[in-house]
Order: C-alpha cells, then sequence, then structure tokens
C-alpha cells in the first residue's frame, strides 16, 4: 500500500555540515507521525525538504504517488501539503480572515475569492479564532499567530498537515488546547507530521514515532517502544527524558 | 459591487475632469489637468507593484516611453488611427514586459529595483541609435496626423478626453485587482514573499503577471501623450527623473490603496508646481523629492491614505 | 596582443579600486542586510574630495586618502542615523527607498553645487613602460593602496574588539546583543565604514580618471556587480570581484566603444544574478 508520503534516502549537507543524512520515512493515510530528536538533529531540515525550500542532494520525495523532489513550494501547496512553521510567519498587514483565505485560495482547492472567504471562516472557527478574524495578524499574541499559522496552513484543505513546533511558546493551557484541536484535525481526515519538543504532547499525540539524531533516523515505532529505547534515552541525556513521560495519559 | 461609495468617487472624479476644462473652455486647465491624470495613471500601476506585491521598479517610465514611441510610430509611418494605435502600444509594451517579467522578477528586493533601471537606460541607448524610430532626434508628427480626428484643435480634447478615460480606467483597475483573488496573492507576496508561496501562491507567475499589468495602461497613456505632443524623443520619454517622481508620488499619497497614488500624484504635482515657481532648479526639485520620500519612508510609511485609513478607519470604504 | 595584455592588466589594476568601492558595499549589505543605494553618490563625493583638496587647497593628492577615509567614516555615521536606523529589519522595500532617497538628496546638492561638468584632478606619478605599452603610475598606486586598505580592512575585522563585534552582529545580530554587544552603535560603525571605503576609493578613482557629479550611477553599477560576483557580505570576494571585473573590462575595451560598457557590465549583472545568486566566489562557501 502506497505511503501518503515517502521519503526515499534522502540526504542534504549545508557546506561541511551533513544535517540529514540517508533518510527515509513514511506517513500512512490518517495517521499522525511524531518526529523528534535533540536540538540540531535536523528536524526543520527533513521539514524543508520535503515542502520544497530547497531540494535534497540526494534521494527522492513522493507525495501521494507524484515525485515532488525539488518542485518549487507553491506546486507542492497546490497538491495538498500545507506547513505550520516553527517561526510564525503571519501576513502582517493582513487580517486573520484574509490569512486564512490566501491559504484557501492558493492551497489544494484553488478555490475562488468568495467560496475561499467560507473556507477560512469554517477554520478559523476549529482553531478558536473566530472572534478575531478582522484583527491585523501582526497584531496578535504569540498563542494567537500559532494558531493562525496552524489555520492558514488548515484552511488549504490539505491532505498532509507538517507541524512544526506549534506548541513552543504557548502554556500548559493553550498546549492543551492545541492537542485538542491537531487531534480534530485528525478527525476531520487529514494526516500529520509533526515535530514537537514537548514531550508529553508528542507521545501522546502521534501513533508512530520517528527519532532523528545528528541527521540519520534513530529510531522508529510505537511511542511507548520509543520511550523506553535505550539509544533514544543516550540521545536525549541532558535534555527532558522520555522516559518520564511515558506514563502520561494518551 | 457597484454599490460600492469609492466607485462612485473614481466616476465623479473623472467626471469633474471632463467637464470642468470642456465646459469653461479653460485650455490651460486641461493641459494641467493632462499632465496630472498621466501622474495619476503611472502613479496607480506602479502602485501594483510596489504597494501590492512590493516591488519596487525604478525603470517604470520605460514603458510610457515605449508605449509613445510604439504609438507614435504607427500614426507617423503606418497612418494608423490613434486609438488602435494607443491600444496596440498597450499591448505590445505589455508582451514585452511580461516576456522580461518571467526574467527579472526572480530578483530579489534590490536586484530587482536596480534591473529595472538598467532596463530603462539599456532601452534608452537602444532607441536612440535605433534609425527606424528616428535615433536620437526622435519621431516628429506632421500636421496632418491630426486630420483624422478632425484637426489640432480637436485632436487636443480628444486626446485629453481619452487619457481621462485611461485614469478613470486605471483607478478601476487598481481597485478591481485589489478585490480578486490575484491582488490578494500579490499582497501575500507584498507581505512576505516565502511565506506565500509555502501557501501556494505562484510567485513567479503572479509578479511576471503584474509587472506585465503594470505597463499596460501607462505604455496607452504615453501613447496618446506623445501624440498630442507631436514629437517624442529618447530623452523626454525615457526620463528617469520622472519615473523617481512616480515613485514619491506613490508613497506620498500611501502605497497599497487605490486612491492613494491619485491623491500623491496631484498633491506632487501642486508641489511641483509650487516649487518651479520659486526655484527654477531643477537640482533643488530632486532633493525635495528626496527628502520628502525620506520623511515618508521613515515616519509615515503608509502615506497620506495609511494615515486617514488609521485615523478614520470608517472612512475606509470610501476612500479605499 | 600584446595591446591587449596591456588592457587586462590595467583593467586588474583598476579592478582593484572597484574591489575596494565594492567591499564597502558588501559590507553594509552583510552586516545590516541594507543595500545602500546611494553608494555611487558618496563614491562621487570622495571624488570631489580629492578635487578639493588638492586642486583647490593644493595639499599633496595621496593625502587625500586618508582625510577621505576619515570624513566618510563620519559621514556614514551621520547618515546611519539620519536615514538607516530607523529601517533596519523593516521590509526591504523600506531600506530601498530610504538609501535612493539619500541619493537623490545628494545628488541634487552636489548638482548644484558642482552642475554636472567634468572635473580632473590632474595626478602624475612616473609609471612604467613595457614593450611600448606604458602603466601609469596613477593606476599602480591605486592598486597599490587598494591592496593596502583591503589589508587593514581585514585586520581590523579580524583583530579589534570592534572588528569582531562587526562580525558577530553580521553573523547573528540577536546572539550579538544578547552577548551585550552595543547593537546600534556598531551597525552605526559598520555603516560608516562601508562609506569610508565608498568615498575612498572616489578619491582612488579621481587620481586616475576624470569624473562629474553623475558619475556615480556608473561605478555604482559596477559596485554591485562585484557585489554580485564575490558574494553578498564577503568582502575577499569583492575585491576578487573587482579585480574580475576590471580584467572584463580590460578585455572589452579594444573591442567596444565606452558608452556599450556601461550596458555590457548590467548584462553581466542580470546574468550573474540569474546564475550565481550566491556569488562566483562564495561557491565552495555552499
Amino acid at each position: 500500500m502506497t505511503a501518503l508520503l515517502e521519503v526515499a534516502n534522502v540526504s542534504k549537507r549545508f557546506g561541511g555540515v551533513v544535517a540529514v543524512r540517508e533518510l527515509d520515512l513514511r506517513v500512512e493515510e490518517g495517521e499522525i507521525l511524531g518526529l523528534i530528536g535533540p536540538n540540531g538533529a535536523g528536524k526543520s531540515t527533513v521539514f524543508n525538504l520535503i515542502n520544497g525550500v530547497y531540494p535534497p542532494d540526494i534521494g527522492r520525495v513522493v507525495f501521494r504517488g507524484a515525485d515532488i523532489t525539488g518542485a518549487p513550494p507553491y506546486r507542492i501547496a497546490r497538491q495538498g501539503l500545507a506547513r505550520a512553521h516553527q517561526i510564525v510567519q503571519p501576513l502582517a498587514g493582513l487580517t486573520v480572515l484574509d490569512n486564512c483565505t490566501v491559504g484557501a485560495c492558493f492551497g489544494r482547492e484553488n478555490l475562488p475569492l468568495a467560496a475561499a472567504r467560507e473556507t477560512a471562516r469554517e477554520v478559523a472557527e476549529i482553531v478558536g479564532l473566530r472572534g478575531q478574524l478582522d484583527i491585523l495578524a501582526g497584531q496578535l499574541t504569540t498563542g494567537g499567530k500559532k494558531r493562525l499559522e496552524l489555520a492558514r496552513a488548515l484552511s488549504a484543505r490539505p491532505h498532509l498537515l507538517l507541524l512544526d513546533e506549534v506548541l513552543a511558546g504557548l502554556n500548559p493551557t493553550e498546549i492543551e488546547q492545541m492537542i485538542e484541536i491537531v487531534r480534530g484535525i485528525r478527525r476531520r481526515g487529514v494526516s500529520i507530521l509533526i515535530i514537537e519538543h514537548v514531550m508529553r504532547a508528542i507521545m501522546s499525540l502521534s501513533d508512530r514515532i520517528v527519532v532523528l539524531n545528528l541527521g540519520a533516523k534513530l529510531a522508529e515505532g510505537a511511542p511507548r517502544e520509543i520511550a523506553a529505547d535505550p539509544k533514544v534515552i543516550t540521545a536525549y541525556l541532558g535534555e527532558a527524558e522520555p522516559a518520564d513521560d511515558a506514563g502520561a495519559n494518551p | 459591487m457597484w454599490r460600492r461609495p469609492f466607485l462612485w468617487l473614481i466616476l465623479a472624479v473623472s467626471l469633474a475632469f471632463v467637464l470642468v476644462p470642456y465646459l469653461t473652455d479653460d485650455v490651460q486647465l486641461r493641459e494641467g489637468l493632462l499632465l496630472a491624470a498621466v501622474y495619476v495613471i503611472l502613479a496607480s500601476s506602479l502602485n501594483l507593484m510596489i504597494g501590492y506585491a512590493g516591488y519596487v521598479n525604478f525603470g517604470n517610465i520605460v514603458f510610457f516611453g515605449l508605449g509613445g514611441y510604439v504609438c507614435v510610430f504607427l500614426v507617423s509611418e503606418w497612418h494608423w488611427p490613434l486609438v488602435p494605435s494607443a491600444i496596440l502600444a498597450g499591448v505590445a509594451v505589455s508582451a514585452v514586459a511580461l516576456l522580461f517579467g518571467l526574467g527579472i522578477l526572480r530578483l530579489r528586493g534590490a536586484f530587482f529595483a536596480l534591473a529595472t533601471i538598467g532596463i530603462n537606460e539599456a532601452v534608452r541607448q537602444l532607441v536612440t541609435n535605433f534609425e527606424p524610430w528616428g535615433g536620437a532626434t526622435g519621431i516628429y508628427l506632421s500636421f496632418d496626423a491630426y486630420e483624422p480626428l478632425g484637426g489640432p484643435m480637436q485632436a487636443l480634447w480628444t486626446s485629453y478626453f481619452l487619457v481621462v478615460g485611461v485614469m478613470a480606467l486605471s483607478l478601476l483597475a487598481s481597485f478591481a485587482i485589489k478585490r480578486s483573488k490575484f491582488g490578494l496573492g500579490l499582497i501575500a507576496i507584498g507581505q512576505n514573499e516565502d511565506a506565500a508561496a509555502t501557501l501556494g501562491v505562484p510567485t513567479p507567475r503572479y509578479k511576471a503577471l503584474v509587472y506585465s499589468a503594470s505597463a499596460f495602461l501607462p505604455a496607452v497613456a504615453g501613447g496618446i501623450y506623445f501624440f498630442k505632443s507631436g514629437i517624442i524623443e529618447p530623452g523626454a520619454a525615457f526620463n528617469l527623473g520622472l519615473s523617481i517622481e512616480a515613485i514619491v508620488m506613490v508613497m506620498l499619497g500611501g502605497q497599497g490603496t487605490v486612491i492613494g497614488p491619485a491623491v500623491g500624484a496631484f498633491l506632487y504635482e501642486e508641489l511641483r508646481g509650487a516649487l518651479l515657481v520659486a526655484e527654477a532648479f531643477s537640482n533643488f526639485q530632486l532633493v525635495i523629492a528626496g527628502v520628502l520620500l525620506l520623511v515618508i519612508v521613515l515616519f509615515v510609511p503608509g502615506g497620506l491614505m495609511g494615515f486617514v485609513h488609521r485615523r478614520w478607519p470608517k472612512a475606509r470604504s470610501w476612500l479605499e | 596582443m600584446i595591446a591587449i595584455l596591456a588592457s587586462v592588466l590595467d583593467g586588474v589594476l583598476v579592478g582593484a579600486v572597484y574591489g575596494l568601492a565594492a567591499m564597502g558595499l558588501t559590507l553594509i549589505w552583510g552586516v545590516m542586510n541594507v543595500i545602500n543605494l546611494a553608494h555611487g553618490a558618496l563614491t562621487v563625493f570622495g571624488m570631489f574630495a580629492l578635487y578639493f583638496l588638492a586642486s583647490v587647497l593644493g595639499l599633496p593628492p595621496y593625502s587625500a586618502v586618508p582625510i577621505a577615509i576619515v570624513a566618510g567614516f563620519v559621514c556614514g555615521v551621520v547618515l546611519y542615523w539620519i536615514a538607516v536606523h530607523r529601517i533596519i529589519g523593516r521590509p526591504e522595500l523600506m531600506s530601498l527607498l530610504a538609501t535612493f532617497a539619500v541619493n537623490m538628496v545628494l545628488i541634487g546638492v552636489g548638482t548644484a553645487l558642482w552642475t554636472t561638468s567634468p572635473f580632473n584632478v590632474p595626478v602624475t606619478l612616473p609609471g612604467f613602460t613595457w614593450q611600448g605599452y606604458t602603466f601609469t603610475g596613477t593606476h599602480i598606486m591605486a592598486a597599490v593602496l587598494a591592496g593596502v586598505l583591503a589589508g587593514l580592512l581585514y585586520l581590523f575585522l579580524h583583530h579589534t574588539r570592534v572588528g569582531k563585534a562587526i562580525r558577530a552582529v553580521a553573523q547573528n545580530r540577536e546572539a550579538a546583543e544578547l552577548s551585550g554587544i552595543p547593537t546600534k552603535q556598531i551597525l552605526s560603525m559598520a555603516f560608516g565604514l562601508g562609506v569610508a571605503l565608498a568615498a575612498v576609493s572616489g578619491t582612488l578613482i579621481a587620481t586616475m580618471f576624470p569624473f562629474t557629479m553623475l558619475s556615480g550611477e556608473a561605478y555604482q553599477l559596477k559596485s554591485f556587480v562585484v557585489t554580485v560576483l564575490g558574494g553578498l557580505g564577503n568582502p575577499a570576494g569583492a575585491l576578487l570581484g573587482g579585480i574580475a571585473l576590471g580584467l572584463v573590462e580590460g578585455l572589452s575595451t579594444p573591442f567596444m566603444p565606452v558608452s556599450w560598457i556601461p550596458i555590457l557590465e548590467f548584462g553581466l549583472f542580470v546574468f550573474c544574478l540569474m546564475a550565481f545568486p550566491r556569488g562566483i566566489f562564495a561557491l565552495s562557501k555552499g
């Protein structure tokens, strides 16, 4: 069965540094795949390789059966692959509604303006931005901007959503809310590839987890297996120990 | 959509432009308003690049000049009537702009800006050496070019009305684009080009399209303007100073708004007129424009309309 | 054949000065992501400095070099505080327009003061002749001084506190600020340094060629071409790029009229931008 997204033997180096090394990754339809690893492991680079920010030096990226390796970002977005960035990039001079409308207009469904506005409204509702539609994106709080980032990506009605540390900078209540939102997104049929540092969140959200270290795949499996894996624990030595969160509620 | 107050405003202003000089038969006023209308056309079209897509086209005057040359050439050598010549000039220049745009719009920020200056200078150099277009002396229109329009006097009025029509079109087009999906994509590019691309906006295509679109009406206007002037030569056609002033007009009035460039064009024209009476030095004109531009960029980047919109948000609907 | 060789060698000498000018541009660009569109005008002011000091005040011509550096630095710092510091971090459009506005003012003021007539500062230095072709002393001197100044710049950036601070800010402004570096002051000094380089290269150019108030545009274009060749923010690349440009000019001057050279350079500029966005000499840095 073909995976929704297949990353095959992908490598990328920057000057003398190998950021990603011979990586294989599959995201199945309907699943939430977690991508974790210590800082500098290459996780964001993997995202950049997937959504076309730059091409891999070797290897292929195949999305829904089509080879998207090195394709420009807008073409990849049009095929139904959307991304919420770690460092949020709101279109600051546009309102929240307009931001999401851009996503809906130019995403997978390529909607005309009026229909896109409707989709944008619905999505803003899902993400909890309903009351802030007319606020300029640049004036939102950090939490608001993070939600907008997510809403915008979602407005494109993607098949696959790349979430890059959407929980960073949020307080515990906001984290809980965001986790619920992410679950809701999957229930709507969107597959998710998520990078996260908040261990209990990613452990509870993910169906499977891939661990990256120094650009290469260190381990892969169900959350519980990963949490108990001694290689993973060693890689994280000095950072939050996954073992502590292994018993967190699903 | 036609209930929008702003559209009525455009209509009203255009009617004023048409009726006031006509009813008073004031030729001097007409000439002044013609120039103002040309500035509005240049500024509005430039605004598509600067205000929407966020790309500074320093050499925007090249469209005006090239359009002028194509139109005057068609009228003078091939004896075409004015309107088809002007329209063809518009089409031809925007087609060339599309081709060029696909190339140079791959350049970001300042590189693009510099490339546009280079294009203007290169075109001027080429035209100066291009004999079929009169080389350095340019093309003179003989009086019988005006016969089809009823003679020189009548032709001047007709040209004026046509330019006012183009002015109205430029404002309407600016408005229509801003409200369209294309416009939303452009504005997204202007806000953050990389984010826009990740969201699916086909950035190379859109940038080339807006560059081409920003060429059309200035080219048509150039055609009519130089027809009316009776003469076109490289220096006047590709006047970099006017190009720069168009930028100041856009920034002064409020880039990104529809009426801003028009207001800016008007204000700048008034300012310039007042200055020219006081100082006969064109150098100081440049200095004043420079200081004005600097002040706007540093302190009031939204220009006049930006200020108005912030202060009186309710005015947005009829002063778009 | 020898004629072409001589032309090329001369081009290399002059190219060193182009490189010096471009270093100013690329420094400002690399450190604060601002493209100084007043660069050409500032170069011309450096030329006029030579005229003023040598022809009007009668001082020895090369004494203008240190004066141009100091005056350029001061002007740069002042310009920074007037026009630039408020637009750091704002969209690139704004910094383009701001420096462009400064350019307009400088050219306007300059033209009002000195009109657009050509100026020439006759500087004579013994050159040397080879195979019937003379290499003017001024060209050699200019190249040597350019090299010396480039070397001094290198030492400054790598072995002084301020220089290292500038490099730190260029790499990562936030991190630099967090480690206690007063970024605003450093940025102003970097800008001053960039302007100083523009000014002194203008002075050197004026020892070699006549100039007008409007010459700035041509030299600014050259600086841009060199910056693109050498890679953004890469002073060493700028020097190499300058020499390369000088080489190209040397190769083409025997074959084409002078007025076409800017068009050639413009074409080269656009070509390099599209083919080598990171600069030819930056290829190895990835």
